[in-house]
């Protein structure tokens, strides 16, 4: 199929009616607002359904009865929205099901701003909303991976029956790139016998997060904790580049490793060692090989749109053997290459300690 | 022999948590009456809420799915518009209701969303040990409300058939009491109306069942059903006030 030039937005809503999408239910906020609006056109026209819900919250939970209900749906938001999901998001964990949810993550914190920002990061890998439990987080770095991992999202979250979130951010859900999407792709067909469909011919199928029997509780926590291992010993992607003999390896996600990539070829033409890491799967975080990579005399610069969230998973993988800067922006400033580019001649040069 | 009473199909064998003299498991059995006399249990799916019914998904021997606090409404539309051949319900009290999950209800109502709604109003939080619920009433003693409940530090108590009756979007609306027989049997033929109005796909029907909580309103069972009678009835009036197949002369 030829190439089609799509906002980031607008090429995950294709890529998740292509993987077979049932129903999308959103509230309006931006900048994700064209994930809504593209639903709304096309997916009641291709056999799914489309609801604007009375709130974020009211979202996520028909994203609950209807995952519980055994088809493919999801929902989108930024992060103040986010944020109103995360009670139907611990729910979703704790009852074990499939749904993708995206972040076209916007700055904060409270009402913040509507530029692009990295922020929500501890937010979306740590959990978010109460109790023991992980996301899959998944981090489109442009327009063709919004869609492709969208793709990705649908199946990892019924492989593992775990709720995934699309991390995108402002940059990505608005700008536009040549995206192109396989031909006659077939929507992988999971049998969810577990699902709520009605008890014909079997007992009753029951979807719930409660158990106040304290021995089963951790039992069931023992279960949900194996599942997460196994999720980080299969799930784990990531890209590097340059990684071999550098001095210098900056990771970054995202709109932030698109800037790291500028600024290690910039970095590269002044003959400086300069690699690029770049986490696509945020959790599971590919903690092992950043810890292969770390060296004594090599360093790592954290290129982030927050505060620095990811730094303390880079500085948790490395685990003391290398140090680890911070090169970030915030209020929804983009870091540019050349910042970026100082900050690492500064860490070569040893004059940052 | 003749069997004379049996548990209903669309009712499991499992003992209920509810205090000795709760109506909770008269309205059960009445849901479950409902679904087995339309032959609707294996297109049933439920929807749990939060209180004193969150272990409803127990006692139904239906497919069930337990929503977070007021969240019912929602997880209901979430599955009834993605199986809409499926007859969906939810079992909801006061405080999930017409409190934490005003929106949800509001909502799913105005858009005549094709579920039923089972709404247990026993006017107090029971399960957290008896707070003052959105429906208690003027008056009314709980733990949060210890010297009664007044309007100048908590307002009045909320009509939730009388404010739903104001959308156009509801099919059914009805409050029934559960305080005697006759009553247990008109609540009875109300909920197995508001679940033939979605098999007629005529959208969103809600039963408000009056209900006790003589634990927490401390006092008999008896006396409970006598005060319901005598407080809650003429306070939150009974009857259907909409009835979309009425105006049809059905």
């Amino acid at each position: 199929m030829a190439k089609t030039l799509m906002k980031g937005n607008e090429a995950l809503s294709e890529a998740a009616i292509r993987a077979g999408l049932k129903a999308f239910y959103g509230y309006p906020i931006t900048p994700q607002n064209e994930v809504p609006a593209y639903m709304a056109e096309h997916l009641p026209l291709r056999g799914g359904v489309y609801l604007q819900a009375e709130s974020e919250v009211s979202a996520i939970n028909m994203v609950y009865g209807a995952a519980g209900a055994g088809v493919r749906v999801m929902t989108s938001s930024s992060s103040p929205g986010i944020s109103l999901k995360q009670e139907g998001i611990s729910y979703i964990a704790a009852a074990q099901l499939p749904c993708v949810i995206v972040n076209v993550v916007r700055n904060g914190p409270g009402l913040g701003g509507i530029q692009p920002a990295q922020g929500d990061y501890f937010q979306a890998v740590k959990g978010g909303g109460h109790g023991d439990y992980h996301m899959i987080v998944l981090a489109p770095g442009n327009v063709q991976e919004m869609a492709d991992l969208t793709t990705l999202g649908f199946d990892l979250a019924d492989k593992w029956r775990n709720p995934v979130m699309i991390l995108g951010d402002g940059i990505l859900g608005q700008m536009m790139e040549p995206v192109e999407f396989a031909e006659n792709q077939e929507p992988v067909n999971v049998e969810k016998p577990w699902a709520t469909t009605g008890a014909v011919d079997r007992e009753p199928n029951i979807v719930n997060s409660l158990d106040i029997i304290p021995e089963k509780a951790e039992k069931n926590m023992q279960a949900l904790l194996a599942k997460y291992e196994k999720i980080k010993e299969e799930e784990v992607r990531w890209q590097e580049d340059g990684t071999e003999d550098a001095d210098v390896i900056l990771v970054g996600y995202g709109t932030s490793a698109r800037v790291a990539r500028s600024a290690m070829e910039l970095a590269r033409k002044e003959g400086l060692k300069v690699g690029l890491f770049r986490p696509i799967t945020l959790w599971p975080f590919p903690e092992q090989r950043l810890r292969e990579l770390a060296k004594p005399g090599r360093k790592f610069l954290a290129v982030e749109m927050s505060a620095g969230q990811m730094i303390e998973d880079v500085r948790l993988a490395v685990n003391g053997v290398s140090p680890v800067y911070l090169s970030n922006r915030l209020g929804g400033m983009v870091p540019t290459p050349e910042d970026v580019l100082t900050k690492t001649r500064d860490i070569v040069q040893g004059r940052v300690n | 022999m003749k069997t004379v009473f049996q548990k209903p199909e669309a009712m499991t064998d499992v003992p209920m948590h509810y205090c000795p003299g709760c109506t909770h498991g008269i309205i059960h059995r009445l849901v479950a009456e409902a679904i087995d006399s339309l032959g609707i249990r294996e297109q049933t799916i439920g929807v749990a809420s939060v209180g004193c019914s969150v272990f409803a998904y127990d006692y139904f021997n239906c497919d069930m799915q337990q929503a977070a606090h007021g969240r019912a409404p929602a997880v209901a539309t979430g599955i009834k518009r993605v199986r809409p051949e499926a007859m969906v319900f939810t079992y909801q009290g006061d405080g999930d209701l017409a409190s934490i999950g005003m929106a949800e209800i509001v909502h799913a109502a105005a858009r005549g969303e094709n579920i039923t709604v089972v709404f247990v109003n026993n006017a107090i939080y029971g399960m957290t040990s008896g707070q003052m619920a959105p429906t208690s009433l003027l008056g009314q003693k709980t733990a949060t409300s210890p010297r009664g409940r007044t309007v100048e530090e908590m307002g009045y108590p909320i009509k939730m058939c009388e404010l739903l009756a104001t959308l156009d979007g509801p099919a059914y609306l009805s409050r029934v009491s559960t305080h005697d027989s006759r009553h247990v049997l008109q609540a009875g033929k109300a909920i197995k109306k508001a679940f033939e109005m979605q098999q007629q796909k005529k959208g969103f029907a809600m039963v408000e069942v009056l209900s006790t909580c003589s634990v927490n309103w401390g006092m008999t069972p008896a006396n409970a059903l006598k005060w319901m009678a005598e407080n809650m009835v003429p306070y939150y009036p009974l009857g259907v006030y909409r009835d979309v197949t009425a105006k049809e002369g059905n």
